[in-house]
């Protein structure tokens, strides 16, 4: 196939794959991504994949935008045997529910389950991770059961903790920084999504699957003191 | 070390800007005019992209508790340096306790202040610069206040040629000037009807006060639509200057933005006219014009190098 290259400015270029939300072609999308990386070309700044598009940024003092242009034609060309990697799954410990979910009793209200049937249907999943955006490590995910989705809250909080886990439409998502929203919170994890100081700061990838393992209050404080360290 | 006796409006550590981490969702940040951090570093000899201080529309006064040369480049502000009248884009050296007063911006909105040496502030993720909405970088990851002590990494009492450490007018005033701001159109061109794109390119919009380091939304003529699309398009990648049409008023993406949108960006403009943006502020007039791309690349590529070779005592010798 031709990529479709589009100039993004004049330090960026975004190679637009098919403009729809699927696990395929986000797949394809890391995929490029990841082996247009991998080639190591002087004067590329950085390549940030998205649903379905990827934005490369560069250079251009230091690499030349048709040569830039020629590359990018080439690796969308040679995409379709190195299939991108199988990405493994992460799981996530989450406490739900209590002080940890304050919102759990409203999904319950709005879906018509019971607390444990919303905690069944949100940790008996794979989700795909398409993206991270928003904040610092924050994952977009998809692939959350339909019968759970909840509407956002009608007036967001000024502030939601760190590693809370949510739900806003049918989307669901983990806070990584400490920041304002709206989502209805059902859980939350003590893993650190975003920690500046460990060797690699983020827990998580665009292309990765992720999933959520219940856990009691109780393993919640002894992992966040593992975790602290 | 350099104490902050009050704080300005907003005043904030600013570098070059963190890059390498958009794919993981963290925002670039770094000085929003990098003609004029540049400009600032080059007078005092530090790296075209070291951190400097951003000061916007009103400055700080500060106390140097080290000798140090400095120097400020941008947006002209009213300046005071132990109560003398000093002026932009010239080195001084501040002696210990030397006082230096920053007032309101008389033209432009942002000023870079570089000091000889550089500040000894952590490099978080590769960068100085401050993160205000990620709350790290900088001066402990926020906008800087009152009794704030910034440590120096190597202070210079003096420099050598001080008194040919000065850029002329024409040259520091490069971000004032008042043009219209060129543009790449796309990289969702298609969203618009031609009329939308000409609307765009021919009308005057003017900077609303919800305009920050994260964008500037603007107001004037609606820009239209193409027969069947909106304003939301699936979240991609967002670079500095990308002018987002959420709903027929654009917003300009600045240095502060997120990573990622869902709005679709009818141009970008293009990296030799943002300084000319950041030096905007609210109640002033935009106007965008049309170039290509290989344009835009070549302009770029000729600001920097002019940047990396800038000398600024061209009559010394």
């Amino acid at each position: 196939m031709s990529a479709d290259i589009r100039f993004c400015g004049d330090r960026a270029v975004t190679v637009v794959f098919p403009q729809e939300i699927s696990p395929g072609i986000n797949a394809a999308v890391c995929g490029f991504a990841a082996r247009f990386f991998a080639l190591g070309l002087r004067g590329i700044v950085e390549i940030v994949p998205t649903y379905c598009a990827v934005t490369i940024h560069f250079d251009p003092s230091e690499l030349d935008v048709d040569l830039l242009l020629r590359a990018v034609e080439e690796a969308a060309a040679a995409g379709g045997e190195a299939g991108p990697a199988e990405g493994e799954t992460v799981v996530i410990p989450v406490a739900y529910g209590g002080e940890y979910g304050p919102d759990l009793p409203q999904v319950c209200a709005h879906t018509g389950l019971t607390a444990d049937e919303v905690i069944a249907r949100h940790s008996g999943r794979e989700y795909l991770i398409y993206m991270l955006g928003f904040t610092p490590g924050f994952p977009y995910m998809g692939g959350m059961d339909p019968s759970i989705a909840t509407p956002r809250l009608k007036t967001p909080r000024t502030a939601i903790p760190a590693g809370s886990v949510g739900i806003a439409g049918a989307q669901t998502g983990v806070y990584p920084i400490q920041s304002p929203g709206g989502w209805q919170l059902i859980g939350r994890t003590p893993l650190r999504l975003f920690d500046m100081d460990r060797e690699d700061p983020f827990l998580l990838r665009a292309g990765q699957k992720v999933r959520f393992r219940p856990i009691t209050p109780e393993e919640y404080l002894a992992l966040e003191r593992g975790e602290g360290r | 070390m350099i104490r902050v006796l009050s704080p300005g409006l907003m005043t904030t550590v600013q570098d070059g800007g963190r890059r390498g981490w958009q794919q993981f969702g963290v925002p670039v940040c770094g000085a929003m005019d990098e003609y004029s951090l540049a400009l600032a570093n080059r007078l005092v000899d530090n790296e075209p992209d070291e951190a400097a201080l951003e000061i916007t529309l009103l400055g700080p006064s500060l106390r140097f508790e080290v000798p140090c040369v400095f120097a400020v480049c941008g947006g002209e502000f009213e300046m005071k340096l132990d109560g003398q009248a000093i002026e932009p884009a010239r080195a001084y050296a501040a002696s210990f306790g030397a006082v230096l007063e920053i007032g309101p911006a008389r033209q432009g909105a942002r000023a870079y202040l570089a000091v000889a040496g550089g500040f000894d502030l952590p490099i978080v993720l590769g960068s100085r610069s401050t993160s205000l909405k990620g709350g790290f970088g900088g001066y402990e990851g926020r906008r800087l206040l009152k009794d704030d002590q910034l440590p120096l990494r190597a202070p210079m009492p003096w420099l050598p040629f001080m008194e040919y450490r000065v850029f002329d007018r024409e040259l520091r005033q490069y971000p004032l000037e008042d043009r219209p701001a060129r543009v790449v159109l796309g990289p969702q061109q298609e969203r618009f009807s031609g009329k939308g794109v000409e609307t765009f390119l021919a009308g005057s919009y003017r900077l609303t006060g919800e305009s920050d380091r994260m964008g500037y939304r603007l107001e004037g003529p609606a820009i239209e639509y193409a027969p069947g699309c909106d304003g939301n398009i699936i979240s991609d990648g967002v670079v500095m200057g990308a002018v987002q049409v959420p709903s027929g008023q654009p917003i300009v993406m600045m240095a502060d933005r997120q990573t990622t949108g869902g709005y679709a960006k009818i141009a970008v403009v293009i990296s030799a006219d943002l300084p000319l943006l950041a030096q905007k502020k609210a109640g002033d007039t935009v106007r965008f014009s049309a170039v290509e791309p290989r344009a835009a690349i070549r302009l770029w590529k000729k600001q920097q190098s002019f940047l990396r070779n800038l000398d600024f005592c061209r009559d010394y010798l």
